[in-house]
């Protein structure tokens, strides 16, 4: 098993989170949330740019162990397995999407804002509609609250917030997976070698595009 | 001992030069070469792109994947030190809003801002030429004469032919791919200066394509990358014929410099020397020469003068020790960019120049000019889905299209006088944290397998333009003295006065026009609604990095700072190489100018000091 997938939840946590999440749903102005302020330094003006960093080097993590089940099983709602390259959680996405709302930076800790807050939506939904976290809902149960969510423009207006929140997920998402070289390899992004020369496109793809 | 310690300077210099980028490089590569000892302050730390470059570096391995942050606005990889659109401890004035009256600190930290003005700059041996575009386009003869040519502006106290044998000079010099392609106001370089330019990419063949159809050329890039090893044997030779040291010195460069392995970004600087920037291309023959002295972290605030007016010096302070310190010399060159170099002028106050030193003008810090800048995005459908193939390249734009409209701009079919440049890039670059953001425009909101599919459908069908403008000189942009707030130096800040006039706002409109057209020429659709109210168009002032103006050169001192060789009317042993001389902002970027008119100065300098004029 790989150590960065969090370890099953006890079960008494589970459902205190679910229910938690279940009372705060009401509440939930989208305004605030609980997650403490983030306090500390940014990498500054001049970070050594050949290290090597991972999530949780440079500042403290937020998610909780419940709530990154959850970011995970979304995570692959929006990107699951297929012939190509894995699903979100292979390659540990989760990771990004919480280094990244853990920055302290702006843009970064209002996406902080949104996917915490997000992410306690999706489980109060879920016990809404289903009695159940949304890591346990079938495909169907949770591809029934993702179609109401996924579209901002046409999402019902009282899943505009929520709509909100799932595109900005499923942004990071994508900018967790396709920053990999699965993620590359999947898109078709084949660059970052040296070359002795540049050849230009290949004929097949003068040819796809019209050019000959 | 090329890199000194503030306490281990010679008792004098010839002369001392303060900035080591573009033209601080350039001037210091030219006296380096003609024996004059020289003394080089850098604001910034000693860098080493050698050993600090993160070349083949992937973003997986980046905080946040490399993403841009306020404290590296370009991106985490780009080369950038203790700079950007803020720099700490060393704050700018502005004004915030359209009415706003107060002056605030400047706290943009990207270009979608309120703010009048954002100041570019680093704190780094070779300044802004690490992370440069390299973008390295001529000025024309109109561009010389824009106010001959529309009476509008400021002419050039001298004409293309006087610099066309230092751009000739600069190309070889630092290695510049492109053609000649001899269109109007677009001059060609002389015969063997230009390297070869890299073969155009998928999405540059089918602008080209669409652009026929519009009557808009689209031409190689003039790239200041080396597109193959530079002539070693020849190029020295040419460069320096009196001089055999400099020959070997600059020689011995360029052989360590090798050609471009099309991959891996410039914006980070170069391990390999393939690009140009100044500490691997000017500073590495000029200190071999031994006639080179460099002081990093040495932040000037101001230049001493003597009873007889003349510059003795300057004085700076040592940032590591934060001690106030002076260093002599015969000459004084300021090449620190030019709000910076405006910046000391205006604090160099003293009983002859209660205004300033060179400012009986009172012209420095006016005429600060930038690039008119305008961007619109196009989808195009015939890219979707294309077959997998490497599109790095030289990381930037192959092709380009020059202004195309001269003839009826000159007879008044246009609503604006001047004319810009398109850059445009897309295709299938390496994906970073951002590159598939806001899809659901796209995709309608798909998510799971379909999701996948979608991305692999557009990824690589997004193409951006981006406009290049000229921008006319007004009295309603410029940089001045705050003499209320110091940075964390004690040294004076400066605030920014800054107002684009209708000619640059229309001219910002019609980039967007055309951009809508080359993409639909191409089949596509723009990515949003090209925007037609050219203030809503045109990005904040100083966003394109291309700071001119503030010490204009002319050839009449009661409305010049700098006469043509840059050269203070004031101060006659005092030099401004920087983009600070500039009177007009062609759309040509300016930096390939900078170094140009640096090189025609400084041996106006030279001439000066043998002739113990100065």
């Amino acid at each position: 098993m790989n150590a960065t997938i969090p370890k099953r939840l006890p079960r008494r946590e589970a459902i205190k989170w679910v229910l938690a999440a279940s009372a705060t749903v009401s509440l939930l102005d989208w305004r605030g949330f609980g997650a403490p302020p983030v306090m500390a330094k940014g990498y500054g003006t001049d970070p050594d740019l050949l290290e090597t960093y991972n999530a949780g080097d440079l500042w403290p993590l937020t998610l909780s162990e419940a709530q990154r089940r959850t970011a995970t099983a979304l995570g692959d709602v929006i990107i699951p397995a297929d012939d190509k390259s894995p699903a979100a959680s292979g390659l540990q996405v989760v990771d990004f999407i919480d280094e990244w709302i853990s920055a302290p930076y702006p843009e970064q800790q209002h996406h902080r804002e949104i996917i915490v807050n997000g992410l306690t939506w999706i489980e109060a939904e879920s016990a809404k509609r289903f009695k159940k976290s949304f890591t346990a809902l079938s495909k169907t149960q949770q591809q029934a609250i993702c179609d109401d969510i996924c579209f901002a423009p046409k999402a019902a207006p009282k899943f505009a917030k929520a709509a909100a929140f799932f595109s900005v997920f499923r942004n990071l998402t994508t900018g967790g997976f396709y920053t990999t070289a699965a993620g590359w390899k999947d898109i078709g992004y084949v660059g970052n070698v040296a070359l002795p020369r540049f050849e230009g496109p290949p004929p097949e793809v003068l040819k796809y595009v019209g050019l000959i | 001992m090329p890199f000194v310690a503030s306490t281990k300077t010679q008792p004098a210099y010839d002369v001392i030069v303060v900035g080591s980028g573009a033209a601080g490089g350039q001037t210091a590569y030219v006296l380096a070469a003609a024996g004059v000892k020289v003394l080089m302050l850098e604001a910034g730390r000693r860098y080493d792109p050698g050993s600090e470059t993160p070349m083949f570096n992937t973003s997986r391995h980046a905080p946040l994947r490399g993403a841009a942050t306020p404290d590296k606005p370009f991106g985490f990889f780009d080369a950038t030190v203790d700079g950007g659109w803020r720099v700490p401890g060393e704050p700018y004035l502005v004004k915030r809003g359209a009415a706003a009256s107060e002056w605030v600190e400047a706290t943009a930290t990207d270009v979608g801002t309120k703010q009048n003005f954002l100041w570019w700059r680093s704190r780094m041996l070779g300044g802004r030429t690490n992370h440069w575009g390299r973008f390295s386009f001529r000025m024309g003869e109109y561009d010389f004469k824009p106010r001959r040519r529309d009476g509008m502006g400021i002419d050039w106290p001298f004409d293309y032919q006087d610099l066309a044998p230092y751009y000739d000079k600069v190309e070889s010099l630092i290695g510049v791919f492109g053609s000649n392609e001899g269109l109007e106001n677009t001059p060609n370089s002389s015969p063997g200066v230009l390297l070869p330019p890299p073969k155009p990419r998928a999405y540059e063949l089918l602008a080209k394509k669409g652009c026929a159809k519009l009557g808009i050329p689209v031409i190689p890039s003039h790239v200041a990358i080396l597109s193959q090893p530079q002539d070693h044997l020849r190029i020295p030779q040419m460069l320096h014929p009196h001089s055999p040291a400099m020959q070997k010195a600059l020689a011995d460069n360029m052989q360590t410099r090798l050609a471009c392995m099309w991959a891996t970004h410039c914006g980070r600087g170069c391990a390999i020397k393939a690009n140009y920037q100044s500490p691997t291309v000017h500073l590495p023959p000029a200190l071999a020469t031994g006639n080179l002295d460099i002081i990093t972290d040495a932040m000037v605030r101001e230049v001493s003068v003597d009873d007889d007016r003349r510059a003795t010096g300057v004085h700076y302070v040592d940032k590591k020790s934060r001690q106030d310190r002076h260093v002599k010399a015969r000459v004084v060159v300021l090449a620190a960019s030019g709000c910076e170099s405006a910046r000391i002028l205006l604090n160099s106050k003293s009983a002859h120049f209660s205004n300033g030193l060179a400012n009986s003008s009172g012209k420095v810090g006016r005429y600060l000019m930038d690039s008119v800048g305008s961007s619109l995005g196009g989808q195009i459908p015939a890219l979707e889905n294309a077959p997998v193939h490497n599109e790095d390249g030289a990381m930037t734009m192959h092709m380009y299209m020059p202004w195309w409209k001269y003839r009826e701009q000159l007879a008044g079919k246009l609503d604006f006088p001047r004319g810009y440049h398109i850059e445009f890039g897309g295709g299938r670059g390496m994906p970073d944290a951002g590159s598939f953001s806001g899809m659901e425009k796209f995709t309608g909101g798909s998510y799971g397998k379909k999701f996948k599919e979608d991305l692999r459908r557009y990824y690589g069908s997004f193409v951006n333009f981006s406009g290049r403008g000229e921008m006319i000189p007004n009295d309603d942009c410029y940089c001045e003295i705050d003499s209320n707030q110091k940075d964390t130096w004690g040294i004076p800040v400066l605030r920014f006065h800054w107002k684009w006039s209708e000619h640059e706002e229309r001219q910002a409109a019609h980039m967007q026009k055309t951009f809508k057209e080359i993409i639909e020429s191409m089949g596509g659709r723009v990515t949003s609604p090209p925007q037609s109210d050219g203030r809503k168009a045109i990005y904040p002032g100083g966003s394109i990095i291309h700071e001119v103006g503030t010490t204009c050169m002319g050839s009449d001192p009661k409305n010049s700072v700098l006469n043509q060789f840059c050269q203070a009317w004031d101060v006659k042993n005092l030099f401004v190489t920087d983009g600070g001389p500039f009177v007009s902002n062609a759309d040509k970027n300016p930096t390939l100018t900078i170094m140009a008119n640096a090189w025609r100065a400084t041996d106006y300098l030279l001439e000066e000091l043998r002739k113990g004029n100065i």
